[in-house]
């Protein structure tokens, strides 16, 4: 496996060298998450040849694997010990790799009740810009020697390294989960979602769709029942597929073509006035909507609706009028943001532009 | 700057009572919770806005001068230890809980506000702050961030860097950062997450969300106590292993319990090598399924006692001598100095035995109190600083702890941060061009080197000086250190 790295390290002085950009690229499933990149400017570095588990003893809760092990056989493994990776994360295609879900560090239904990636990610091996490889963090759970580095890759899109191998917190599997379905008004669900989410009930993903709000609860089979008497509404028998399907956008709600905007807000702000169909999850604090095709007229009402409500707007899926994806930061931030990519990688080579454009 | 300019400049803006420098006014600021450093700050200095802040800090940016900051002045590490030259920022009266939100489940509050304070005033709502620092009558929430402060029950409710949504810094330049929101996630890089843990070296922070949890409808706690440190450890293996993330499992060892009981009568087994405690939270449903399989898995791991707390009286009491821990060493001994080391809990019989086996060499007591669910430990190295060369050989037992706790692929710190004490295990644990990175990090935010300078990351000239060698994970020694 070190010769894998030794050509990684190569082709990243080579590129640092005559300062020529280069993409990061796993298994491609998220190829289409971010801004743009020319690609006929960028050589492509592929980690998919990086592959496998290096360490993974169940009972110290902690899994460490190389960056291009395939996100799916990677929870078929912990699958096996009873275990699961807590942020649900979205594969978006069977080529999903663990590097790419770290790199975007996007989670799934069960992200508001149990955390995101960056909760947890322990540890990361890493090269830099220069080609140093790097270790911060590591398998414990606390650990506070040097700056949290493993944190600040995660989500950094590829911008500041090449991630290499990486230690994630894992969980048990709960022993019974239950969906649950019940008909609403929009505003009685966020209502309803905050108010739950204040008691201690072990919801573990919410849905509100189409006058439907579908929960689902998860935990020892006694607190589930108790909690489905308390909170009532009707048993859905294919709860593990629904969770799927908003998981990984299969359902129809994401299918439309249209562009798809991810609002992350505050949970407890009332409906959002926006053109479209919306879908919402995490308890009210993410609300997606798939708007029609006048993108530019739209983003400016977009953008500064969810600064109102306390939080930022992605278009997340088909962007047709090249608007940048991700939520401009203040220019304060962006300097901040700039220096910080500077040090990790001087010569600006990894995904620039893919998060900001000015990165 | 001259420090009389300096007074003079902040005088301004400040009243006489925030802006100190006679000898006798300064001295209660000379160390924090690690008092075997001490060092009498140039001026200190006591905001009582954000706005203030700024001022300060643009100041001390123009003249070049060092800035501490310091919460509560809790901290284990020395990491708000003064600078000879410099100012110590008191954040203590930015104490204002600035908002409770009960819907959305958050606090907004200023970094002075006492961690405790906190679930205190969101108790009435069902409500609280999840992590809970031994200290935490004590510690500031400021201080928690700089720390990313853990408490007994962070193996399921998570440290300081899960429990926060968003901060206000104040950069050197007097620049005022937004870092997150109000949302679950904010695009562009995870600055919380770095500012969390940074002790005080990238910007001070003045005001913080946090996130408010429901309080469980029920906790009970299992004291189980073991004959032997391997079925003990076994035991918490097990319990994990079963599928079970306890809300805390803490373990103490026979020194501590017996320091303990005799203060606190916490009614621990004083027959047993180890006790274990282990918590159970959630619906009342849940604990009484996971209290039983508790208890089985207690007893099949070979526990000689196990008992359950009945009632609310009970379970504090049981915890009540798990917190006192500290306090009791106190009693037993004029000194003591507390490590943090976190290793992978498979180790823990193996680095509790190599503890044991460096007290004999050192002839120094050493009482084990820990978070053993996350593998923190915290060996409790008691010690006469009256008597000459003990502190010395004191330092020197604790850092052969740390460089064992590197070995077995663990880490010098969990909770208690780097600081100054920590600064040459640095050395050993991170190599030549980790600690580059840790710098051009630093200098991203702090180019001068202002805030808290020699803190936290050693420079690479100090650690060639120390002679550190660079411990590598899962391996003996290697020496890959340049000389300069
Ligand atoms: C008896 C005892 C028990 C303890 N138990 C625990 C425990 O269980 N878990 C645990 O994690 N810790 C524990 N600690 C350690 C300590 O309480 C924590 O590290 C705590 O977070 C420190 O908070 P403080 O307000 O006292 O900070 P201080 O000691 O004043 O400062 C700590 C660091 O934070 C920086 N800082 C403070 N405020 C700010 C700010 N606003 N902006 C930027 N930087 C700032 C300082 O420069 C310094 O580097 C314990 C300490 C004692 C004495």
């Amino acid at each position: 496996m070190q010769d894998i790295i030794n050509q990684y390290t190569n082709t990243i002085r080579v590129a640092a060298k005559c300062k020529s950009p280069l993409r990061i690229r796993g298994g491609g499933s998220k190829d289409f998450y971010g801004n743009n990149i020319n690609e006929n400017n960028c050589d492509i570095l592929s980690v998919t040849a990086y592959t496998g588990i290096v360490d993974y003893d169940p009972t110290e809760l902690v899994v460490t694997a190389r960056s291009g092990t395939s996100l799916a056989d990677l929870e078929a493994e912990l699958q096996m010990h009873n275990q699961m990776l807590g942020f649900e994360p979205p594969h978006f295609g069977s080529d999903a790799t663990l590097g790419g879900c770290v790199a975007s560090g996007l989670s799934g239904p069960r992200r508001a009740y149990v955390g995101a990636v960056r909760d947890f990610v322990l540890g990361v091996r890493m090269l830099d810009g220069n080609g140093n490889d790097l270790h911060f963090g590591g398998q414990v759970m606390k650990n506070v020697a040097g700056y949290d580095i493993s944190r600040l890759m995660t989500g950094s899109m590829g911008t500041l390294g090449l991630l290499l191998e990486i230690s994630i917190k894992v969980l048990p599997i709960p022993p019974i989960e239950l969906t649950l379905r019940m008909q609403m008004k929009e505003a009685t669900a966020i209502e309803k979602m905050n108010q739950w989410a204040g008691r201690p009930l072990p919801i573990s993903a919410t849905c509100f769709y189409d006058n439907n709000l579908t929960l689902r609860l998860s935990g020892a089979e006694s607190a589930v029942r108790a909690a489905h008497t308390k909170l009532g509404g009707e048993l859905i028998s294919d709860g593990l597929a629904f969770w799927n399907s908003i998981r990984e956008q299969s359902h129809t709600f994401f299918q439309s073509g249209k562009s798809l905007w991810r609002l992350s807000i505050k949970s407890s702000v009332p409906p959002l006035i926006l053109p479209g169909q919306q879908l919402i999850e995490w308890g009210g604090a993410l609300r997606w909507f798939a708007c029609g095709e006048n993108v530019d007229a739209d983003v400016n009402i977009i953008r500064s609706k969810s600064d109102l409500a306390g939080g930022n707007a992605t278009l997340f899926r088909n962007n047709k009028k090249s608007v940048s994806v991700f939520h401009p930061p203040r220019s304060e931030m962006i300097k901040v943001y700039q220096r910080i990519k500077g040090k990790f990688d001087p010569a600006g080579i990894f995904n620039t532009g893919r998060m900001y454009r000015e990165l | 700057m001259h420090p009389i300019e300096l007074v003079n400049s902040l005088r301004v803006f400040l009243p006489p009572d925030s802006v100190l420098y006679e000898t006798e006014d300064l001295r209660p600021y000379e160390c924090d919770g690690l008092s075997a450093y001490r060092q009498i700050p140039m001026i200190v200095v006591i905001p009582r806005t954000e706005e203030e802040v700024i001022r300060i800090l643009r100041i001390c940016h123009a003249s070049k001068t060092p800035v501490v900051a310091r919460g509560a002045g809790t901290g284990l590490s020395g990491g708000a230890l003064p600078h000879a030259n410099g100012i110590l920022l008191s954040l203590v009266k930015l104490k204002q809980i600035l908002e409770i939100d009960p819907i959305t489940r958050i606090a907004r509050v200023q970094p002075g506000v006492r961690n405790l304070a906190i679930s205190e005033s969101a108790m009435a709502y069902g409500l609280y702050y999840a992590p809970d620092p031994s200290s935490q009558i004590a510690c500031s929430i400021g201080g928690n961030i700089a720390e990313n402060s853990g408490g007994v029950h962070c193996l399921k409710y998570g440290l300081t860097v899960h429990n926060i949504l968003k901060l206000r810094v104040i950069t050197i330049e007097g620049e005022c950062l937004e870092i997150g929101g109000t949302s679950l996630d904010t695009p562009g890089y995870d600055l919380l997450a770095l500012m969390t843990g940074s002790e005080g070296m990238l910007g001070i922070v003045t005001e913080i969300i946090v996130k408010l949890i429901p309080k469980p409808e029920k906790a009970q706690v299992v004291m189980a106590a073991f004959d032997d440190i391997q079925k003990a450890c076994n035991a918490v293996a097990n319990v994990i292993g079963a599928g079970i993330i306890p809300a805390g499992m803490e373990m103490m060892d026979k020194m501590a319990t017996h320091a303990v009981e005799e203060y606190i009568h916490a009614g621990y087994n004083l027959e047993a090598e180890v006790v274990l405690l282990c918590e159970s939270d959630g619906t009342a449903e849940e604990v009484m399924d996971e209290i039983q399989r508790i208890n089985e898995i207690m007893k099949m791991s070979g526990a000689i006692d196990i008992r359950t707390s009945n009632n609310e009286t009970e379970r504090l009491k049981f915890w009540a001598g798990r917190k006192a821990a500290f306090p009791a060493a106190g009693r037993i001994s004029p000194d003591y100095y507390c490590m943090d080391g976190t290793i992978p809990r498979k180790n823990l019989a193996r680095v509790l035995g190599g503890i044991e086996k460096l007290s004999l060499e050192y002839g120094l007591r050493c009482m084990n109190v820990f978070h053993a669910g996350d593998g923190n430990l915290h060996p409790l190295i008691l010690y006469d600083a009256n008597r000459p060369g003990e502190l010395k050989k004191t330092e020197e037992f604790g850092a052969k702890i740390l460089e064992m706790c590197i070995q077995v692929g663990g880490t010098i710190t969990g909770e208690h941060g780097v600081g100054i004490e920590k600064i040459n295990q640095m050395c050993s644990q991170f190599k030549t061009s980790e600690l580059e990175l840790f710098h051009a990090v630093k200098s991203a935010f702090d180019p001068d080197g202002l805030l808290n300078p020699g803190k936290a990351v050693p420079s690479l000239r100090r650690c060639a000086e120390h002679g550190a060698m660079h411990v590598h994970r899962n391996e003996e020694k290697f020496p890959d250190l340049p000389r300069f």
